[in-house]
């Protein structure tokens, strides 16, 4: 690895092989090893989630959303599946030289709205200007604090064989968005994406009990979150391709580009792990959730296939789902 | 989604499974031409549930993989010369040349830019009036006419900044070349689904002819290729005389496209070509015909590079001739993966090996 390239950072194998091999390298907190969404940190008396995230998606508006509700969504949702709920955002914006203000006004406010929807508090931020060509138009990181809920330990480590695996909903509409409005595609109907705040729905989740972990599945899509799952373990996980909802502009773009919607962005979504009595039970609530309303069980926790994600096809076979090699879409999130 | 769902139904494919088995008559090895057969076939388990007797080689069909390592060697050279822009499909990034990829070269700073089609190629160039555009022209007779499409827009609009560097193939002479190899022993066919939309099924007649091998040509869904093995099967049960089958007919003509042959015939003229794994094969390949070699590159500005080595424990040229399966390599997995490949068989999503380490065959053991 002597030069950095796009796959290194796609969130499939080489992403994980830079974290581990140069990241942790360094950084070798305890904390930071567990590789979660979200920090959990002791503060006094008090646990807290800490999370960053940088948004460098082109274009920056596309059908169903735009970089600045990614960046207040994306860095909400992290805190959320970890088990906190988001309380305080802050805000670093690079922006090229060049960039019209109206483009700018029109993120911020769009990032307003979002907080404001997701619940949350803008309190601290950055701006940097450099020069033309340097970036492209703007960026935005945002990092997030959250407080734990009482009791609530989502964990790998929980998970047992038996468990059933939930999504929230339809995949690859996020990615699918960016890609037609960055190539000017349309694939018959509008693909919107499905950017939400998930906070609320995932609150709801928490408080029926049962749940063992969860991750909301971005970059990498549900391939790599379920490979995340089960590398190393000693469990597999089955899901059924005919189980997994996938919107017919979505299949169609997939279809026509070659793409596998198991592996295109959501940046609405979430995995959940339950345990096999409470999965009847979460699903009716998250159904109950307007951003849970299509939530499916795809598949379950086994005890064969050990560290490996397994997919049953329509036709009735079976392969294996691996973690993504290389770059998919550029600049999805 | 309609035209789709109806061909990935568990109903009919049990039903084809049942009929395949009750016309299996002793070992049938058969040859899918394409990589996106190949794909398909993992992509949907198929393998585990076929009779045991029927054994599945992949062949040449996967154009990035056939690219040879001077092709990529060439447009890295293109790449690192500044005026120029290089267009291409995005599988075409992480193919490895000698020393470099495009990708890497795209890191360092190279312009090259990943395109959905040849034409976006010309809009780069008519935005670009100082600069050279390359497209990189991979592909069989399904790639082709857009590519011709695309030169004959380039002329009509006085585009004389977009050119093409052609490695483009033709199938048929690959075909005859791999099947003049003594060692191989193929009872059946499974020919590409598109590549035959465009030149129909007449150009393979010389396989049962000369070789006396049946061939079906099957559309890329399941069903289809599960039909498509069927009619292999069923051919040889009954006793009847190899030919050229269609089971692809909602698509494949017997005759083709003749448009589409015509775009080719007036861009493209017949060439030898070299095939990564398998050699310089005669007539295999085209380059632009007189009348539209203003846009050769290689006519423009042409570059030499040195005929690079290939690892001697690769295995890609058996296993693109069906002869090994990527497992008997000893590089499969270990020093060749789709993050560093080493053969041409591990280099696209839809070559024979990187199929067989992303798929996992062997790999469902549990």
């Amino acid at each position: 690895m002597n030069i950095i390239t796009l796959a290194h950072g796609s969130g499939g194998v080489l992403t994980h092989k830079l974290i581990k091999e140069i990241i942790l390298k360094e950084f070798n907190s305890p904390i930071l090893r567990e590789l979660t969404d979200a920090a959990v940190l002791k503060v006094g008396k008090n646990t807290i989630a800490l999370t960053t995230d940088s948004y460098v998606v082109k274009p920056l508006f596309f059908p169903g959303s735009d970089i600045g509700k990614m960046a207040i969504y994306g860095t909400v949702n992290d805190l959320s599946v970890c088990g906190a709920k988001p309380l305080f955002i802050s805000c670093g914006i690079i922006i090229e030289e060049g960039l019209e203000v109206d483009v700018l006004k029109n993120v911020i406010h769009s990032m307003k709205e979002a907080s404001f929807v997701a619940g949350v508090t803008i309190v601290t931020g950055d701006i940097k200007v450099v020069e033309r060509g340097k970036c492209d138009k703007l960026y935005i990181n945002t990092s997030g604090i959250g407080v734990m809920g009482q009791n609530i330990k989502l964990s790998i480590d929980n998970i047992g064989i038996g468990d059933k695996i939930i999504t929230s909903g339809s995949i690859g509409d996020h990615g699918i968005s960016v890609l037609s409005a960055r190539e000017g595609i349309n694939f018959g109907g509008s693909i919107k994406s499905d950017a939400a705040p998930l906070n609320k729905l995932i609150s709801k989740i928490l408080r029926a009990g049962g749940v063992r972990f969860m991750r909301d599945p971005t970059r990498g899509g549900i391939a790599s979150t379920l490979n995340e799952i089960a590398e190393d373990r000693n469990f597999g996980i089955i899901i059924e391709e005919s189980s997994i909802l996938v919107k017919q502009g979505v299949y169609a773009a997939s279809e026509l580009l070659g793409l596998d919607p198991l592996y295109i962005a959501n940046e609405g979504k979430i995995i959940v792990v339950v345990s096999k009595d409470s999965a009847s039970r979460i699903l009716r609530i998250m159904r109950n959730d307007k951003l849970g309303r299509d939530a499916r069980i795809i598949g379950e926790v086994v005890k064969k296939y050990s560290g490996k994600v397994i997919l049953k096809t329509k036709v009735g076979g079976s392969r294996i789902v691996d973690m993504p090699q290389g770059e998919l879409l550029p600049r999805i999130c | 989604m309609k035209y789709v769902d109806e061909f990935r139904d568990i109903g009919i494919a049990k039903k084809i499974l049942k009929d395949i088995s009750c016309h299996v008559d002793g070992e049938y090895k058969i040859m899918e031409v394409c990589g996106t057969h190949t794909q398909n076939i993992f992509r949907y388990g198929l393998r585990q549930l076929l009779p045991k007797e029927i054994k599945l080689f992949s062949g040449p069909g996967c154009p990035v993989c056939v690219s040879p390592t001077s092709f990529i060697d060439k447009a890295i050279a293109y790449s690192r010369i500044s005026s120029f822009i290089i267009a291409t499909f995005g599988d075409m990034l992480k193919v490895p040349g000698s020393s470099s990829s495009l990708e890497k070269e795209k890191s360092k700073g190279g312009d090259i830019r990943i395109v959905y089609s040849s034409l976006d190629a010309i809009g780069i160039a008519a935005r670009n009036p100082g600069k050279k555009i390359v497209f990189l022209g991979i592909g069989f007779e399904t790639t082709i006419p857009t590519v011709a499409a695309s030169v004959i827009e380039a002329k009509k609009n006085r585009i004389n900044n977009f050119y093409v560097l052609s490695g483009h193939k033709i199938m048929p002479p690959a075909l005859e070349a791999l099947l003049e190899d003594k060692k191989i022993s193929i009872d059946g066919f499974i020919l590409p689904a598109h590549v035959s939309a465009i030149i129909g099924s007449v150009p393979y007649e010389f396989i049962p002819n000369k070789f006396n091998i049946d061939c079906v040509i099957a559309g890329f869904e399941p069903l289809d290729i599960l039909h498509g093995i069927y009619m292999l099967l069923k051919s040889r049960f009954d006793g009847l005389k190899p030919r050229v089958r269609l089971q692809y007919t909602r698509v494949v003509k017997r005759k083709g496209n003749r448009k589409a042959i015509g775009l080719i015939k007036e861009v493209f003229r017949q060439t030898d070509s070299e095939w990564r794994g398998l050699g310089n094969i005669p007539g295999s390949g085209l380059v632009l015909s007189n009348a539209y070699k203003q846009f050769d590159i290689e006519m423009n500005r042409k570059i030499i590079v040195s005929r690079p080595k290939e690892n001697p424990l690769c295995l890609c040229g058996e296993v693109l001739k069906g002869l090994k399966v990527p497992l008997e390599c000893k590089l499969f997995g270990k020093r060749c993966t789709p993050q560093a490949p080493v053969g041409a068989c591990m280099v696209s999503g839809e070559g024979t090996c990187a199929t067989y380490y992303k798929y996992g065959e062997g790999g469902l053991t549990g």
